[in-house]
């Protein structure tokens, strides 16, 4: 099942360039090869996966795409809206803050690294909103409040802290904290990791919802084939720090070509 | 009585000389908090170790002292930072404000309006208007150079989600000229107003903490808010029982254990000046009547 | 009816008349002098210098019966007065290894050249009052023995000759000086040090004993522990030489800790270091630990997130006279941030008392 996803409002139509070109990417610890050779673009309104297994180095690619590790290697060409195409591994340290509170969202993997957890609900999805200068308490708080149902938690848990909440709830609240000012790039870190399977798949129904409404971008980073398959459009599989294979979801996961991939997939009970 | 076993002000020609650098940079750039190689002082850290350097670097024979603390000129702290530099300086000092050339002062801004010939220097025990939100000195200091103020927005949301008001009843934050989130020191918020387009040159110095920051005369310092959840420079709602003043900020004195109390100026020159002139509160005159 | 609080100049006049009284104490009872405190109060005066920074026993003897043996305050007497004295210049760097050892151990060697001395010290004394000293009387004469010359290079030299132990490497680069620029992190180890050296006993004492329980262990050996004189040299321009100009008593602490180490890179040892005026080997050994904790980066360590990992946690809170001098400043009149405080709380107050009033109706 391949998704089709509306144009995102107010994207130009007469310049269809990617969102974010990525080039050559490559990361070392020491003598180890973290992630090598990485290219590929993403187009506004698209959905990549990147599968793997622990170790395989999708999530030091994610650091590295997303400014949180510096590459040894490669370019990073991000869409600007004032500058165009620019390399954000390059780019200045204050641009690319900027560009991370502003453009773009990281769900991290657990909620308690994405969230302030002293902080409630309400402060905690307005916090980028007054980031970026939103400075009318009742309009913040109204968006808040418009956010956390989106997510489906209840208006009255707006003023309680994310300590008080479920697993789930954290991370739905992590994702309404990511969404609120309409980032044009969301990164995801194994969303669904450490959530037992029945909050999974809420969670998963709630993304995929979000991701069609929303027309978002994306670039999921899981070890599930359940969440690529439900959510992104293209994919690229990782071992040992290299793509060994990508194209349209449906095509990898129908029909891998990869010995590596045929093993991924029927490792996995069929969803 | 000049103490001659030291040099005047106390600390040594380079050292002034080394803050005076130090404060230019602040001026240059209101709001930033520069570094400074802060000295040990003959007095204890957080009493005002960094407010008597900035007055050592900035005092000349000429120039006339007022010091206070709470507003008052009489309270201990502030009589002992005026005796030392008494002592050390040998420089003219003076309760009223409108006489001073250098005031040193600890939580308050005088309530009489200052002049551009006045240099008002604060005592600041903790200089980083987000210490509390962010303990880490490295993290806060990459916060400031990226202007990534939303935490503080953040702790004023969380106050009216709690409480309906903004808690933050003194060192109140501002904004420098759109740019520097600083700590106005712990000034009650009420005088915050007046930190900003005042014609005085106001500095700022932190001993322990080793910064030091200004405002220069006439710049604008925005106390932070909401657009409806304005800014309110409150104060007790009473008039002075001494001078009667009714928008001069006021201590609280318990007057017996039965619940009885009063207000009365904590500006000490400002509410005497006023009697001075004819002024009279509640609790004022006259005193025999009341006390028999 | 009300008179405002007056006269704090006389109030302070009469407590400091009173806290001379206070120091002097029974006037029945002959007064200590300088000298006494010196020679017999002698590690109080080494910690006084030590956190002091000032090497001047004379002085911390006065500081210490000024302060009516408050140590902490004897340390900011010292340190204040420290601040006037003009810096006319810098030593050449002393060499602990030619140090006149009064004491020298080592926990890691059973023998070594130049042997190891246990010197004065408490570690083998019973710790029961002796209530001899109650009673006046000179102690029994101790053995003396003619000064032994053999010199006695440093046990970690020897791990350093077979590369058992990692080189520090020698620079001539001149270290940034904590007394005269700000603290700003990250701190180098250089000013570590220095922050270390002159850190509150206690508290140094209490991070070293934390990575002891396992908040950033580093498997520590005293590698080498000596106590002893030193010469002071230092170069006068106008004779194109270096003189001695004096001699002070050093505690030195070598650790010799965990090792690094991989399949390429061969295993190491590794050291943390303490250095402290006069004798005060609980604080030497102390910083050497915390030292150690401290380099975790440059030894390719995880930050396990230990208090005594964290350098800015440890530099901005070891020392006492910053710390002691912010603690007692919440006894000033704080009446202008409270009166705003307790306004606030009266509203607040009132406001809610208000709507619970209406929600009863």
């Amino acid at each position: 099942m391949t998704m089709v996803h509306p144009i995102a409002p107010g994207t130009p139509p007469a310049v269809p360039g990617p969102l974010l070109s990525v080039d050559g990417i490559e990361k070392r610890y020491g003598a180890r090869i973290g992630c090598t050779g990485v290219s590929f673009d993403l187009w506004p309104g698209e959905v990549m996966g990147i599968v793997g297994e622990s170790g395989s180095g999708k999530s030091t690619l994610l650091n590295c795409l997303a400014g949180h590790l510096a590459p040894d290697a490669g370019r990073v060409l991000f869409d600007t809206r004032d500058g165009g195409m620019v390399d954000t591994v390059t780019m200045a340290e204050p641009a690319r803050r900027r560009l991370s509170r502003t453009d773009w969202a990281f769900v991290h993997q657990n909620p308690r690294d994405g969230l302030r957890m002293g902080v409630s609900a309400g402060g905690n999805v307005g916090e980028r909103l007054m980031a970026v200068g939103a400075r009318n308490y009742g309009g913040i708080r109204a968006a808040a409040l418009d956010w956390l149902d989106r997510v489906e938690i209840a208006a009255d848990r707006v003023d309680d802290r994310p300590s008080a909440f479920s697993g789930g709830m954290q991370q739905r609240l992590q994702i309404a904290r990511n969404l609120v000012t309409g980032p044009r790039l969301v990164f995801m870190d194994e969303p669904t990791g450490g959530l037992d399977v029945s909050v999974q798949a809420r969670l998963l129904d709630l993304l995929r919802g979000l991701v069609r409404e929303m027309g978002l971008s994306a670039i999921i980073v899981t070890h599930d084939l359940a969440v690529v398959r439900l959510l992104a459009d293209r994919l690229m599989v990782m071992k040992s720090g290299r793509v060994v294979e990508a194209g349209l979801t449906d095509q990898v996961l129908d029909d891998p070509q990869h010995a590596y991939t045929q093993l991924l997939v029927s490792s996995v009970l069929q969803v | 009585m000049t103490d001659t076993a030291y040099n005047f002000a106390y600390l040594d020609e380079e050292t002034k000389r080394m803050i005076r650098r130090a404060i230019l940079k602040g001026i240059a750039i209101p709001g930033y908090q520069v570094p400074f190689a802060s000295r040990e002082m003959p007095m204890p850290y957080g009493w005002g170790t960094g407010g008597v350097q900035v007055t050592a670097a900035c005092l000349t024979p000429g120039d006339r002292l007022k010091v206070i603390d709470q507003g008052a000129d009489d309270t201990t702290n502030a009589v002992s930072i005026r005796k030392f530099f008494e002592r050390t300086a040998g420089v003219a000092t003076t309760e009223r404000t409108a006489e001073a050339t250098v005031i040193q002062t600890r939580h308050r801004i005088p309530e009489t309006p200052l002049t551009g010939d006045q240099i008002l220097v604060y005592q600041v025990p903790i200089p980083e208007p987000l210490r509390f939100l962010e303990p880490r000195e490295t993290e806060t200091r990459k916060m400031h150079e990226l202007e990534e103020y939303g935490l503080m927005h953040v702790k004023l949301y969380e106050d009216i989600a709690r409480h309906g008001h903004i808690s933050t009843a003194y060192a109140y934050p501002v904004r420098v000229e759109g740019r520097y989130v600083m700590d106005p020191s712990p000034i009650p918020k009420f005088d915050n107003p007046k930190l900003s387009g005042n014609p005085a040159i106001q500095l700022f110095g932190a001993g322990r903490e080793q910064r030091i920051y200004a405002l220069p005369p006439f710049t604008e310092a925005v106390s932070l808010d909401f657009e409806d959840h304005p800014f309110e420079a409150s104060k007790p709602d009473h008039p002075c029982d001494l001078c009667g003043a009714e928008g001069s900020y006021l201590d609280e004195v318990i007057t017996d254990d039965r619940g009885g109390r009063m207000f009365v100026c904590s500006d000490t020159d400002f509410c005497a000046e006023r009697r001075a002139a004819g002024h009279a509160g509640r609790l004022a005159a006259p005193y025999e009547e009341t006390a028999a | 009816m009300y008179v405002a609080v007056k006269g704090g100049e006389r109030a302070i006049d009469n407590a400091h008349a009173w806290l001379a009284e206070e120091r002097r104490g029974d006037p029945a009872v002959p007064e200590l002098s300088v000298a006494q405190i010196r020679e017999q109060m002698a590690l109080a005066v080494n910690r006084v210098m030590a956190e002091g920074s000032l090497y001047d026993p004379d002085l911390a003897a006065l500081a210490i019966k000024q302060a009516r043996g408050d140590l902490i305050e004897a340390v900011f007497l010292i340190r204040a007065y420290r601040t006037t004295l003009p810096r006319i210049g810098a030593s050449r760097p002393v060499d602990t290894g030619a140090m006149a050892c009064d004491r020298r151990i080592s926990a890691t060697f059973k023998d070594a050249p130049g042997g190891q001395v246990l010197g004065p010290t408490f570690d083998y004394t019973h710790r029961l009052l002796d209530f001899a000293l109650a009673a006046e009387g000179e102690p029994p004469v101790a053995a003396t023995a003619p000064p032994d010359e053999t010199p006695t290079p440093r046990i970690t030299d020897f791990l350093g000759r077979d590369g058992l132990i990692q080189p520090e490497p020698a620079t001539d680069a001149e270290p940034r000086d904590l007394t005269r620029e700000p603290l700003e992190f990250p701190a180098d180890r250089p000013l570590r040090l220095q922050s270390l050296t002159r850190g509150d006993e206690g508290f140094v004492l209490a991070m070293a004993y934390s990575t002891q329980r396992g908040y950033g262990r580093n498997h520590p050996f005293v590698g080498e522990l000596r106590i002893g004189a030193v010469p002071v040299e230092m170069d006068i321009p106008e004779l194109g030489f270096a003189i001695e100009i004096g001699e002070i008593t050093l505690t030195e602490c070598e650790t010799v800790n965990q090792f690094a180490g991989s399949r390429t890179e061969p295993a190491q040892f590794t050291r943390g270091y303490g250095l402290v005026f006069g004798q005060t080997e609980r604080k030497a050994i102390s910083m050497a630990l915390v030292d150690r904790a401290l380099r975790w980066d440059e030894l390719g360590e995880d930050d396990t997130g230990a208090p005594a990992q964290d350098a800015e946690f440890v530099l901005s809170h070891a020392d006492n006279i910053q710390a002691t001098g912010f603690l007692e400043h919440i006894k000033l009149p704080h009446y202008v941030d409270f009166q705003a405080e307790l306004e606030l709380v009266r509203k607040l107050r009132a406001e809610a008392l208000a709507s619970r009033r209406e929600a009863a109706e």
